[in-house]
């Protein structure tokens, strides 16, 4: 009897399941997958680019992939197995170089596949910039700056980046990121070398010692991450005083999840994100993706995301354009990294160097955490 | 008055009242004083005088002048009161707690309840090792639980951080809300990767059943060559680190994927749901062989001979004898099967793509992306799911142990 129950109760979920199966099977021949990071930034994409698009293409269905953390990996491990299941991938710039580099992402002529700018100048005039290789299409401008507890730093709130050092007079722990990037250029710039001087300093063995030597005096009172979303965490939870993170993570802490946060805009650390698109595509799926592209990137979308979360847009022509806050009616331009009030000292990072150095550095700023 | 505050059966303290109850009342008062000084915000030395004071204070007066049962609930409401006084109601809430384990130490340790549960001959060592014994069993038993309860409360929290803020710690009910779980039944994002979870499972686990029930049966019987190398193979995905598993496992089902997709006609999402599907195939195989082996070795093999005798061919023989008698192990490997598919993150990152993506990929993501609540609502929804199945599948046990006269009730 039992047995009957069981096997009857197996067949009919094999069935039940089968049914969905056979849905999901019929909807998936316009399946298109992008890659992002997850989160509010993900859900910007999706708000300024994904829906609209879907709206006007019914029949294309987008799978998101949360894996541009290690996107590089992964996509040179579907080419080693000659399975390539992503259509889109974003990538922080640094990413979009060496996939270029590597042949793992395709080249992209920018006049010729995008839109032109609403003020009638050409893609590439009005990315400028931020082209900074030939596979890589920018989206956002963003920032990696410091955030910190408006209730735990006194009378005296920060107000410029060498206070990440100052263990007198800002007690407590402090969260930078677990790789060299930004923090090299920090400690130096604290440690008194001028600003145009960092990258031929750090170039030298002397200057990376000074660096390390800089960052030793606040070892043992940092906490490193390696995610984005830890440092507003560690703020709102009060076990750091202060933080590095992406601008646009401040921004959620501060305005949406109204954390008791502050932040700096000093010597922001300036990178760009944006589209690769994965070498070796069928015709089918390259032209459904380069369609999108196109819609995503021009003038209006890239404006449009800006409603949805802190990063400012990469072309020129769309900064006229950025408005208020989806749901808070912030007023955006102000809270843009690239706003001239925020822009008044601004690293914008050094894609040559970092390419030259970068392997260099990550051993060698490893080895340091690691004595 | 006082020859009521003593157990009948136990009769006198065993122990001197200054030398034996009230320093080790004290002591135990000192360590719940220093926990609830540090929520009162008083010093670590200050709370541990405070509460040595007052348990060696509430020892003399109660062991002298209250029975036990109201003596317990008088220690707990003069310690509810402290609390409230100074915390208000979380205060209170903490002072029952507290007060509540003060009330019962004073009177085990001063009625001599420790001796319970060990002969009356026993030394004081050995009485001293059976009370450390359950102490250390509660321990692991705190140190197993106490994480996964804590996800519980915080999957309630009003903010959108793994934070347990002041509203929650005040019991403020605007510090809670069910907004995480609102979340995840209306976000495609988790609804999606529910689907999917729920397509992977079930066809993985049925696949793994019959393989693993069949090999079962098969290395069970003594006439099979090299049957511990079979068996030894069989069980290897459980062995061999997920990792390597997983990595293997994407170089293989991608070349299997390609081949169904050129040759067989079969789209990417449909190749991806096989893939994944045989790779969690694998790896519940090895949990069915293991309880279906252990079910078989309690099986009578003569009553198979017996059937066949009466001239039944060994399908029948199978259905109508012996899958009967080892329903139970096939049911519980199948269970962890579907739990191990359920629960799987690493190959379903490597073998699948993002349209197979499961509730562990989904909350694996989410964690490392944004630090969001829905993840600790799903969490305990998958918590209760575990439970309430691990008690279908424990009474299922039960009632055919009942059946088959095994045992009593």
């Amino acid at each position: 009897m039992t047995l009957k129950t069981t096997l009857a109760a197996t067949t009919a979920l094999t069935l039940a399941a089968t049914g969905v199966f056979a849905e999901s099977h019929a909807a998936m021949s316009n399946d298109m997958t992008i890659v992002s990071w997850g989160g509010a930034y993900q859900n910007s994409q999706l708000k300024a680019y994904v829906e609209p698009y879907v709206a006007l293409h019914p029949e294309v269905n987008v799978v998101w992939d949360e894996s541009s953390a290690e996107a590089v990996a992964k996509l040179r491990a579907m080419n080693e197995a000659n399975n390539i299941t992503w259509d889109l991938v974003d990538v922080e710039a640094a990413d979009g170089i060496r996939l270029c580099d590597e042949g793992l992402a395709m080249e992209i002529d920018v006049d010729e596949a995008l839109a032109a700018g609403d003020d009638g100048s050409t893609a590439t005039d009005d990315f400028g910039d931020s082209l900074v290789s030939d596979c890589f299409i920018p989206q956002i401008v963003f920032s990696t700056t410091v955030g910190y507890r408006t209730d735990m730093v006194g009378d005296t709130p920060p107000t410029d980046i060498c206070a990440v050092f100052d263990t007198e007079t800002y007690p407590g722990k402090r969260a930078l990121n677990k790789r060299p990037l930004a923090n090299m250029e920090w400690a130096l710039l604290c440690d008194g070398v001028a600003k145009d001087d960092i990258y031929d300093v750090l170039a030298t063995d002397e200057g990376q010692t000074q660096a390390f030597a800089k960052l030793d005096s606040i070892k043992a009172d940092t906490v490193w991450w390696t995610a984005g979303a830890e440092t507003p965490q560690l703020l709102a939870d009060g076990e750091v005083v202060m933080g590095s993170t992406y601008n646009g993570r401040l921004f959620s802490a501060i305005a949406e999840q109204d954390q008791p946060i502050g932040m700096l805009w000093d010597a922001e650390m300036l990178d760009f994100d944006g589209w690769v698109v994965p070498d070796g595509l069928s015709e089918e799926r390259l032209a459904r993706v380069m369609d999108f592209l196109k819609f995503a990137t021009d003038t209006q979308r890239l404006a449009d995301q800006a409603k949805y979360i802190a990063y400012g847009p990469a072309r020129a022509s769309s900064a006229p354009l950025v408005s208020t806050h989806a749901e808070l009616g912030i007023e955006m331009a102000e809270h843009m990294p690239t706003d001239p009030a925020n822009a008044t000292n601004v690293f914008v990072t050094n894609y040559g160097f970092w390419s030259d150095y970068r392997d260099d550095l990550d051993s060698k700023f490893q080895a340091w955490l690691a004595q | 008055m006082s020859s009521v505050a003593f157990n009948p059966e136990q009769g006198r303290p065993l122990h001197p009242f200054a030398t034996f109850t009230l320093p080790l009342v004290a002591v135990f008062g000192g360590l719940l004083g220093f926990i609830g000084g540090q929520a009162a915000g008083l010093g670590p030395l200050e709370g541990f005088i405070f509460g040595a004071v007052i348990a060696a204070a509430l020892a003399f007066g109660l062991t002298r002048f209250v029975a036990p049962r109201p003596g317990r609930w008088l220690a707990t409401a003069i310690c509810a009161a402290l609390g409230f006084s100074a915390g208000g109601f979380p205060g209170a809430l903490g002072g029952i707690i507290l007060g509540a384990l003060l009330g019962w130490a004073i009177y085990w340790l001063h009625r001599g309840d420790y001796r319970r549960g060990v002969p009356v001959y026993a030394t004081s060592g050995q009485v001293l090792w059976h009370n450390s014994f359950k102490f250390i069993c509660g321990a692991i038993f705190f140190f197993l639980i106490a994480p996964i309860i804590t996800i519980i409360p915080l999957s309630f929290n009003a903010q959108n951080f793994f934070t347990f803020t002041p509203e929650m710690l005040a019991l403020d009910p605007a510090g809670y809300s069910l907004k995480h779980y609102a979340d995840f039944f209306s976000n495609d994002a988790w609804l999606q990767p529910l689907k999917n979870s729920l397509i992977i499972a079930p066809f993985a686990t049925v696949i793994s059943v019959t393989l693993g029930t069949l090999a079962a049966i098969g290395l069970s019987q003594s006439h099979v060559p090299g049957r511990r190398a079979i068996m030894a193979i069989l069980i290897s995905p459980m062995i061999v680190p997920l990792i390597i598993s997983a990595t293997g496992m994407f170089f293989f089902y991608s070349q299997m994927g390609l081949f169904m997709e050129n040759y067989l006609g079969m789209s990417k999402t449909l190749t991806g749901y096989i893939k994944v599907i045989l790779a969690h195939a694998a790896l519940g195989v090895p949990f069915v062989i293991i309880t279906v082996t252990a079910t078989l070795v309690s099986f009578d093999q003569s009553l198979t001979r017996a059937a066949a005798n009466m001239g039944a061919n060994p399908v029948t023989t199978f259905f109508k004898i012996q899958m009967p008698l080892i329903l139970p192990g096939v049911i519980s490997g199948g269970l962890f099967a579907f739990i191990t598919s359920f629960d799987e993150v690493v190959v379903v990152l490597f073998v699948g793509a993002a349209a197979q993506k499961t509730l562990p990929w989904q909350m694996f993501t989410g964690l490392r992306e944004q630090i969001s609540p829905t993840i600790l609502a799903v969490a305990t929804i998958l918590v209760i799911v575990s439970i309430t199945l691990l008690t279908v599948v424990e009474m299922l046990r039960r009632r055919s142990e009942r059946l088959r006269g095994m045992s009593p009730g």
